[in-house]
């Protein structure tokens, strides 16, 4: 955020995302970034004041967890609508009550269909990464849509860990400047934000946010490539871990695939075709792409962090299921895991290579990983 | 009637460009209280022009001239903050024919 100097930023600290605001409004009162800093009294706040500076032009960016994302529920849906790209940084962390300060994805899984781009990290590199990314695909004018990077609060979130960063003008060179068509500020212009839109036109404008969020995805594939242009280290929509000739995969977001990736080599030395599959891009949903990557597996796990309180499975599970209808035979069992922080441990993985491997993997309903009876 | 534009030809996220739209959207039928001004009372302080918050008092040379009833939605503030009471506010369905088209009466019949 220092490196790419937003010239806004509106927060309110929660656990686990203060020690970044902590960080950043140090730099702002040393002097060492420009950006207006609005301390607010609440997360609605926040967001509120996000929208109103972007749409009056500024570059905006902000970061929340947990009950500070559920409580700016309203103003993250106007954020998208509005086709303001803003770059919220997520640090996931459990949902109340009961009251949880630790990692699960119930927080971003929870504004799944506000219109967002979401894009989940493994490891502290990533976050660096994809918040930079972020920010041009954001800003993309075949795009025009809120980003939000995410990271396993106190997982990656509080782990010390070393990340190759880039230097300040090539961030700077990277993301551009952003150059909103229609800023309030510009009073020769005037435009109205956020009029009423009734039966007549409300329909066209969330079909042009449909429509943005498919156009998303190549622009998506162009950044993740000319990042890796600049890195080396290039971005897709997920990353395929010895998944080519497996016969079972696992499929997961953020800072488990670690684990499963140790995992797999495990077994794979003991001449099990297994592989992981990491889903970066969440939204849009890489549909297609997906069933190809993976539909030629016998059998797929999918791990949740996240309940969907659907008596089906969380999030993630039937949205795969729903990816690989009629283009692959695979099963597809659904995992709840990690739930408030609790460990995934490599045993629980070996639990679920186990069962793709013994048919255990047909199971309608998904399958509490790790919990007590 | 003209086609409505489609997604295509739309600006994005619910944007007008063209600026004073708002007074081709005729707000006056929501109204439930009419005002109406004695026009032998009022003395043409122009409170009722500063307070209201449609822009529907119509001043002409200094004078206040009328309503504009497209755009009144009754709400009363003109009547409220009237120094010297010259407007009220009648039902709708009872307001009578002694008012111009704008809204004017005069109390005290002038010969």
């Amino acid at each position: 955020m220092r490196q790419i100097g937003p010239d806004v930023v509106a927060a309110y600290p929660i656990t686990p995302q203060t020690e970044l605001m902590h960080r950043f409004s140090e730099f702002v009162a040393d002097g060492i970034v420009k950006t207006e800093l609005i301390l607010v009294e609440s997360e609605h706040s926040a967001m509120s004041a996000c929208v109103g500076a972007c749409a009056a032009g500024a570059r905006v960016m902000t970061a929340t967890s947990s009950q500070g994302l559920a409580l700016m529920w309203e103003i993250v849906y106007i954020a998208a609508s509005m086709r303001l790209p803003i770059v919220m940084t997520v640090v996931n962390r459990a949902l109340s009550a009961p009251i949880n300060i630790h990692c699960d994805h119930s927080d971003s899984m929870g504004c799944r269909d506000s219109g967002w781009i979401q894009l989940y990290s493994e490891n502290p590199q990533e976050v660096y990464d994809n918040i930079v990314q972020g920010v041009r695909i954001a800003e993309h004018p075949d795009v025009l849509l809120p980003v939000m990077p995410t990271l396993d609060g106190f997982i990656i979130s509080h782990t010390l860990e070393r990340v190759e960063i880039l230097g300040d003008e090539e961030v700077k060179k990277f993301v551009g400047e952003w150059k909103p068509s229609f800023p309030l500020l510009d009073v020769d212009h005037p435009v109205t934000y956020g009029p009423l839109d009734l039966q007549d036109y409300y329909f066209e404008h969330k079909k042009q946010q449909a429509e943005a969020m498919k156009r998303a995805k190549e622009v998506i594939l162009a950044i993740g490539k000319a990042y890796g242009d600049l890195t080396g280290r290039g971005y897709g929509f997920f990353e395929e871990y010895r998944t080519k000739d497996a016969e079972h995969i696992i499929l997961c977001l953020g800072s488990s695939a670690g684990t499963v990736k140790s995992v797999v080599d495990e077994l794979r030395d003991k001449g099990r075709k297994v592989g992981v599959l990491k889903l970066r891009m969440f939204r849009p949903f890489p549909d297609g792409e997906l069933a190809r990557a993976i539909g030629h597996a016998g059998a797929i796990a999918v791990l949740d962090r996240a309940e969907g309180f659907n008596a089906v499975g969380g999030p993630l599970g039937p949205e795969v299921k729903s990816a690989l209808y009629k283009k692959s035979g695979a099963d597809v069992c659904n995992y709840i895991y990690g739930l408030g922080g609790r460990d995934l441990s490599p045993e629980m993985i070996r639990t679920v290579f186990d069962d793709l491997a013994g048919g255990r993997a047909d199971a309608r309903q998904a399958i509490h990983l790790g919990v007590r009876e | 009637m003209a086609r409505e534009k489609g997604y295509k030809e739309l600006p994005t996220g619910g944007l007008i460009l063209e600026a004073g739209n708002a007074a081709a959207y005729k707000t006056g039928g929501w109204r439930t209280y009419r005002p109406l001004v004695d026009k032998d009372t009022c003395t043409d302080c122009l409170q009722c022009w500063l307070f209201c918050p449609d822009m529907s008092i119509y001043v002409e040379g200094g004078t206040m001239t009328g309503y504009d009833y497209d755009h009144c939605k009754g709400c009363g503030i003109c009547a409220t903050v009237c120094p010297v009471k010259a407007i009220k506010m009648v039902l709708e369905t009872e307001r009578s024919g002694d008012a111009d088209a704008k809204g004017c009466f005069h109390s005290k019949k002038k010969g």
